[in-house]
């Protein structure tokens, strides 16, 4: 189930006098059951690219392919496409509107045309895997808290049983103990199901810890593509572009000036604390006998 | 006195059910006693929950404390006559950008705040001027607030409030949903007003690392106070911050998972450089 | 999609009819849509013409811009165009099947077309060259003598204003929860009428829902910076009669007098 972009570019109001670039020649291959981070400031092009990748806007220039199929091909099955790539948006709360959790859940399956009974099969099982408390089922989504919304929302999509998804933000807004909860629970669906997810963001941090594979994206470009410590060895350009790796490189950076044998690619708090300890010649727990 | 206290401050809300039948009350903020003097900078942390914003809008006079009382530079916030004087004194920006802008043009609605009190024409001028050069939004004073970016926002509603000449001003997470380039262009601002203007600043946050350069940190949790002191005192309790449901920055838990390492180093490191020279000395 | 419409948005740049005061550009406006019905010639809707040319010339305003805005209302001007066409009865021109155009017909419908393009862009251009704000404060200014009559004359300006500045946050917020109601499948675009008024429940609720939290906040904020009503308020851009607005308004009446006086000519 991979997608490829081949030199997808976009603009913004095309023919108008305010055209903006925003994608500028995108070449990104994701293939089968990657974790990957899409990081980048606010109007780097993050979301706009991620919107491509379930047809919901349509490349200006270049091509999209969804296991092997030319997504722009006039016969190709648009509909189907975003029922396989599940797209959910920032502050997806925001678009809830049942009278209950699990009807809102259901929406997306029925709309794919499955009967009541496979729908709501689908709707408990994503209900389950974003680790809906039971007894909030049937409660009014708007009487949920913020994380609790957040997860309905992301099963509503989960529910349409997509293969790949995408998840826009889906920490924006919520305090670090939610951030924290919404990225394990992800983190948990991607290892059980083996799904690929591409995860927007705009904090280094955030994803750091659970990503294969981070793409940064700046001006409507790819500026980075690698594991993460191949692009957190970039800090200094990152924090140009008003992006910063985790503080963790800033640390070990700061012991290597300092005469530390450091490994700098750490990218960690745990991983940190090994390479710091061995540096200063103790053993850290983990190489004990 | 201080210029905001408060004193055994309870407030609680009924819950109702669907119907609308009282279904009990929910202590938001419980027995809570601040004072906070003129020109400190004062940083409230905590969870989504814990009582921070509750706390917020009592300075500001737009919640009235259930039981206990709150002075803002001495006058008593459930005194009705009070209540334009002390919400031009405590000026209050809020977390969303896009809902607290209400001008059109960016300078027109940093001279909302002066309106609304009856300043003269002239004087509103020299108010939104010098309001947006000290955040560093003057060139763009004529932009529609619709073009500007989520920091830029944020410091046009920190100009709105400025232009008002508070006292004092209380931020309710006013970072919480912006990106990081936003977030350290809006925490600049409000430590250039606590340290050039000498106002009085509370800011409302659930980012610890936005705390390092406050007077005092106060940690909410459940409407109380559960924690109090300099950040350096507050950041050298990693375990119970945590249990708090707060997220200790990256350097301060690597310092403090090394000390339990055995690692001589003091508790509550708060920046990169201090961690590394820290490490440094203790080779 | 639903950003694109541009009919009558304020369009930024310096000119001597966005410096007008907004009361001479209201009270203009008023009086050239009036003229407009005025005409019994095609000499008099010359005269609105060169006026209207004078007027965009001076505007700055690009006139592919005013243009573009225009094509938002297309189908509302060929719906009346073409009930003109076929329902005014008279000479007969030429019939097909059930559908007669007549001479009166064809008159009516080119006079319409005419006069509603005229007075679409004529209107727009108030709006592209005011600033809302500074159009709610003619408007409050010149709607002060209702006051005596209790309208609430101070709220309603600001009622307008608030909501012209929630337009485009509230149609962003459309186009959003649209996108991603469609990610999950939802269908806007097929079906009858039935089926597309139901499918936009999803895109309702959740509208309505931020609406309301967005009047609270802004509710709470505008009393956080001491809002309470016009009394005592003062003014950051009052209104005050410049050289250029008289200039303005003999402008418009030396307009009116002679479009007016043209148009009525018996030709």
């Amino acid at each position: 189930m991979s997608i490829i972009l081949d030199h997808v570019n976009y603009i913004y109001g095309e023919d108008g006098p305010l055209a903006v670039k925003a994608l500028d020649d995108v070449c990104l291959q994701i293939p089968d059951g990657q974790f990957v981070g899409i990081i980048g400031h606010t109007g780097s092009g993050k979301s706009t690219l991620v919107q491509h990748m379930n047809g919901l806007l349509k490349a200006t220039g270049g091509h999209i392919y969804f296991n092997g199929e030319d997504i722009y091909d006039r016969d190709f099955p648009m509909k189907k496409l975003r029922s396989r790539v599940g797209l959910v948006f920032q502050y997806p709360e925001h678009q809830l509107f049942e009278v209950d959790v699990f009807s809102d859940v259901c929406f997306g399956p029925k709309n794919l045309g499955m009967d009541k009974k496979e729908a709501e099969l689908k709707a408990f099982d994503a209900l389950r895997k974003v680790g809906m408390p039971m007894e909030l089922y049937y409660q009014s989504p708007f009487e949920l808290s913020g994380g609790q919304k957040r997860r309905a929302a992301i099963a509503g999509v989960l529910a349409m049983a997509p293969e790949i998804l995408i998840l826009d933000e889906p920490t924006a807004g919520l305090d670090p103990k939610g951030r924290e909860e919404i990225l394990r629970q992800i983190k948990e669906l991607q290892v059980q199901t083996g799904m690929t997810i591409l995860l927007v963001s705009h904090s280094m941090e955030d994803v750091a810890e659970y990503v294969d594979r981070i793409v940064v994206m700046n001006k409507g470009r790819v500026m980075y593509d690698g594991a993460p410590k191949e692009v957190f060895a970039h800090y200094r350009e990152l924090e140009e572009v008003g992006l910063a790796a985790p503080q963790v490189t800033y640390i070990l950076h700061a012991l290597k000036d300092r005469g530390f044998d450091v490994d700098v690619n750490a990218t960690t708090t745990g991983e940190a604390v090994e390479t710091v300890l061995h540096a200063l010649g103790r053993i850290p727990e983990a190489f004990r006998p | 006195m201080g210029i905001i206290r408060t004193k055994d401050l309870v407030y609680e809300y009924v819950r109702r059910d669907e119907e609308g039948n009282v279904e009990g009350f929910t202590t938001a903020v419980d027995k809570v006693d601040l004072d906070v003097q003129p020109g400190e900078f004062i940083a409230i942390l905590g969870h989504n929950g814990s009582g921070k914003s509750t706390l917020a809008k009592h300075i500001n006079a737009i919640l009235n404390p259930t039981e206990g009382s709150v002075w803002v530079d001495g006058m008593d916030t459930s005194e009705e006559e009070h209540i334009w004087d002390i919400r031009q004194r405590a000026g209050m920006v809020f977390q969303n950008p896009d809902n607290q802008i209400i001008g059109q043009v960016v300078e027109e609605d940093v001279g909302f705040g002066p309106e609304n009190m009856g300043v003269t024409t002239k004087e509103i001028w020299e108010r939104v001027e010098e309001s947006l050069k000290a955040v560093g939004m003057y060139e763009y004073r004529r932009h529609s607030p619709n073009k500007l970016s989520g920091g830029q926002k944020q410091r046009v509603s920190i100009a709105g409030v400025l232009a008002m000449h508070p006292k004092c001003i209380v931020l309710d997470e006013p970072t919480a949903m912006l990106d990081p380039k936003g977030r350290r262009e809006v925490i600049r601002a409000v430590r250039a007003l606590n340290e050039v203007e000498g106002i009085t600043v509370v800011l409302i946050t659930h980012y610890m690392e936005e705390t390092i350069h406050a007077d005092r940190v106060f940690v909410m949790d459940s409407g109380k106070i559960a924690m109090e002191g300099t950040p350096r005192q507050i950041f050298s309790q990693v375990e119970r911050l945590q249990e708090l449901r707060l997220d200790v920055p990256q350097v301060t838990l690597l310092a403090h998972e090394l000390r339990r390492k055995g690692v001589g180093l003091p508790e509550g490191i708060l920046t990169v450089e201090e961690l590394a020279d820290a490490l440094a000395g203790s080779r | 999609m639903l950003r694109d419409i541009t009919l009558g948005q304020y369009y930024q740049t310096e000119s001597v009819i966005h410096r007008l005061d907004p009361r001479v550009k209201l009270g203009g406006t008023l009086g050239y849509i009036i003229s407009l019905f005025f005409f019994r010639n095609f000499l008099g809707y010359g005269v609105a013409a060169v006026f209207l040319a004078t007027v965009i010339g001076l505007s700055h305003v690009p006139f592919r811009f005013i243009v573009k805005g225009m094509k938002a209302i297309v189908f509302l001007l060929l719906i009346t165009v073409t009930f003109n066409l076929f329902l005014t009865p008279g000479t007969e021109v030429v019939s097909v099947w059930r559908l007669t155009i007549t001479v009166e017909g064809l008159r009516t419908a080119v006079t319409m077309a005419i006069r509603l393009t005229m007075l679409i862009i004529g209107s727009s251009l108030m709006t592209l060259t005011t600033t809302p704000n500074n159009l709610t404060d003619g408007m409050e200014s010149m709607m002060k003598p209702l006051k005596a009559l209790r309208v609430p004359v101070h709220e309603v300006a600001m009622i307008m204003s608030i909501a012209l500045r929630f337009i485009p946050i509230l149609l962003e917020e459309t186009d959003k929860i649209m996108k991603a109601q469609i990610a999950r499948g939802a269908d806007f675009e097929t079906g009858n009428i039935v089926r597309r008024a139901r499918a936009l429940v999803p895109l309702l609720v959740p509208l309505f829902i931020s609406a309301f939290r967005r009047a609270n906040d802004l509710a709470m904020a505008m009393e956080a910076r001491c809002y309470r009503g016009g009394e005592g308020r003062t003014k950051m851009k009052p209104l005050v009669y410049q050289r250029r607005d008289r200039l303005g308004q003999i402008c418009i009446l030396a307009y009116l007098a002679i479009s007016i006086t043209a148009g009525r000519l018996r030709l």
